[in-house]
């Protein structure tokens, strides 16, 4: 994997819209051919990257490169790169033909050429015999479709998405994220994938990157982000964790215990990363991975009150007021493992399934002090 | 039968709720055009208007004297029309794209004079204008002419006037359609392959059409009648069909002729209609229609 080949690059770009920073010292490589999804909630500044990989935007400084070679003043149409719209973008007064046809005679290649290759793209997204209608005729799927064929029309190395499902209903969404997921394995070509849907990203993708108001917070599997999530909002925005403010007490080893509001806890440090005593971390574990017994276990003084249970589908999901006023929940399968509403119970884990994940303040900490102030 | 009753419970509001629409369409819009079309059927015996019937005043239309009074009307028309669409397209352009104080900013300006009387703005183009005006006094007392220019009271003077009163009906429509335009279709369109000028002339224009087309309709017809402009600034040296019209109602006292002059100009706004939508064109979108 890691010696893949870069096909895009960005190198410490960052973009400010007068006063507001949107994206900050961003770095990172997209490989050829892979499925890259931009995850994050709206004003996180995903589909602004995806913008200025588009050439729609300018970065503020750093570099944007584009098969080894730099864009950013380069023209939209003069990057091996296309993009599909939000809102699909088809030109209204033109027929499915010269839609899909536009970046064609752009280039003035030959009509029995347009021809030949517009079939083709139409056969490809399944919309044959849908050339003489115009986009008002089509619904949302199909002027997806049609959206798609415009940009693969024109071979680009790399597909931009912004959101492309965003207007679907959901049955439609699920046909289309496996259509597109299908369509990009045939085609082998890069595509970058803006969302903020978790689950449209973990179904899709060969990668995610997780952007936190402007920050690349983790960019890796879709499997490695949802084991080990490299930070606290990482660890909140896929799928559900219970979070905890930790404080490092003892190091033995790999082993650590740590001091929470509520309670005292043990578990395995990560070989990746170092931590310190007294340094201040987030502890992450997954409801799935919760357990809780009616005495206390050793190294464990985690306890709390049975509140209520949830049954969603075929999970029930219990929370758990801890003393502090902390809730935790806990989710099972089975009805047998389900504690009872009221009681008082002992949590616990196994030692492997705590995430520690460092605090954002950390790293800031630690910036601050490679900072020149002067003076002195 | 049976259903009687129900009718009239229903009939009476919808005529209360109805009726005054249709009262007002009748009285200010349905009766003048009717007299006026009753009215040029009738002759004249030089002072008054005399009930017979004839087609005489239609066959005078075509008088060869009036001929070049409607080649001058339609020539001062269409250049009003060419030059309202490329001052206002650009105008409209930068309005529909600019944003906040911009805009409001751009919007007073057209709007402020807009709403004072036409008259008057008019007569004020005559103290810049005319032989003791301001353009004439700069280049006279600067020593670059030995006298002042003829420009008040030239078929130029009446077709700037004619700009100058009419670019709103240019610039609102226009607006209204390039604001209405998607942004992103312009990025689509640079995105395919497509420059600056491409992209206009492929998206921007054909999607502002309409825009473009309503504001012809709403300039090119009342240039043909704004008798005041021609009247003001052509010092009525230059005749349109507006200042024949109103001779006709005032000096000439032949109101079967006026009124047949002015089923002409009804005619040739129906006919531009007509032909915009044979030719696949969308009411709607002419809006202020």
């Amino acid at each position: 994997m890691e010696n893949r080949k870069a096909i895009v690059e960005i190198k410490n770009v960052n973009k400010l819209y007068g006063e507001n920073h949107v994206v900050h010292n961003l770095d990172m490589q997209v490989y050829e051919g892979e499925f890259l999804t931009m995850l994050g909630p709206s004003g996180c500044g995903k589909t602004t990257i995806l913008r200025m990989i588009g050439g729609f935007e300018e970065p503020s400084d750093g570099q944007i490169l584009v098969e080894g070679e730099r864009v950013e003043d380069k023209e939209p149409f003069e990057r091996n790169v296309n993009t599909v719209f939000q809102s699909y973008a088809l030109f209204p007064h033109m027929d499915i033909f010269n839609n899909i046809a536009y970046g064609l005679k752009m280039k003035k290649i030959k009509k029995a050429e347009i021809k030949e290759r517009v079939d083709e793209m139409l056969q490809l997204v399944q919309l044959t015999g849908f050339e003489k209608r115009y986009p008002s005729q089509l619904s949302g799927g199909q002027k997806q479709r049609v959206a798609i064929a415009r940009a693969l029309i024109n071979r680009p190395r790399v597909l931009l998405l912004d959101e492309p499902l965003g207007a679907l209903d959901m049955k439609l969404r699920k046909e289309m994220q496996l259509e597109l997921k299908n369509l990009q394995k045939q085609l082998g070509i890069t595509f970058i994938y803006v969302t903020h849907d978790q689950e449209e990203a973990l179904t899709m993708s060969d990668r995610i990157a997780i952007m936190n108001q402007g920050y690349l917070d983790q960019l890796d599997t879709p499997e490695q982000i949802y084991k080990k999530p490299a930070t606290k909002f990482v660890a909140d925005f896929i799928g559900e964790s219970n979070i905890f403010e930790a404080m490092i007490s003892e190091i033995n080893g790999n082993i650590a215990k740590f001091g929470f509001e509520a309670g005292n806890a043990i578990g395995m440090l990560p070989e990746e990363l170092t931590f310190e005593v007294d340094e201040m971390v987030y502890a992450g574990i997954r409801p799935e991975k919760l357990q809780y017994s009616l005495e206390e276990i050793d190294g464990f003084t985690l306890k709390g009150l049975v509140k209520e249970q949830i049954y969603v589908g075929n999970i029930i999901k219990s929370n758990i007021l801890l003393s502090n006023g902390q809730i935790v929940k806990i989710s099972r399968m089975d009805i047998e493992e389900v504690p009872k509403t009221g009681q008082i119970i002992y949590i616990h884990w196994n030692l492997s399934d705590i995430v520690l994940m460092k605090a954002r303040a950390y790293k800031i900490y630690s910036l601050i002090e490679n900072v020149d102030l002067g003076g002195a | 039968m049976k259903n009687s009753h129900k009718t009239r419970s229903k009939t009476i509001p919808l005529l209360v709720t109805v009726s005054p629409v249709v009262i007002w369409l009748i009285l200010l819009v349905a009766a003048p055009l009717l007299y006026v079309f009753f009215l040029s059927f009738l002759s004249t015996d030089g002072y008054n208007v005399v009930f017979r019937f004839s087609f005489d005043n239609y066959i005078n239309l075509l008088n060869p004297t009036y001929m070049e009074i409607y080649a001058n009307s339609f020539i001062i028309a269409f250049f009003t029309t060419v030059i309202c669409v490329l001052l206002g397209y650009p105008f409209a352009y930068i309005m529909a794209r600019a944003k906040g104080k911009k805009r409001t900013m751009m919007m007073i300006m057209l709007m402020v004079p807009f709403w004072t009387n036409s008259l008057i703005r008019l007569n004020g183009w005559k103290t810049i204008l005319g032989k003791t005006g301001v353009i004439n006094s700069i280049l006279v007392d600067s020593g670059l002419l030995n006298q002042p220019l003829e420009i008040l009271y030239t078929r130029g003077a009446v077709l700037l006037g004619m700009v100058y009163t009419l670019i709103p009906y240019m610039i609102l429509p226009l607006f209204a359609s390039i604001d209405k335009l998607d942004h992103s279709l312009l990025e689509a369109s640079n995105d395919l392959g497509a420059n600056r000028k491409k992209t206009f002339l492929k998206i921007t224009l054909p999607l502002t059409f309409a825009g473009i087309f309503s504001g012809t309709i709403m300039i090119f017809i009342p240039s043909l009648g704004y008798f005041f402009v021609s009247d003001i600034m052509g010092g009525g040296k230059s005749q349109l069909i507006g200042n024949l019209i109103e001779n006709q109602f005032k000096a000439a006292n032949n109101w079967p002729f006026g009124a047949s002059l002015s089923m002409l100009l009804i005619f040739l706004i129906l006919l531009i209609v007509t032909v915009y939508k044979k030719s696949g064109g969308n009411m709607e979108d002419l809006g202020v229609m």
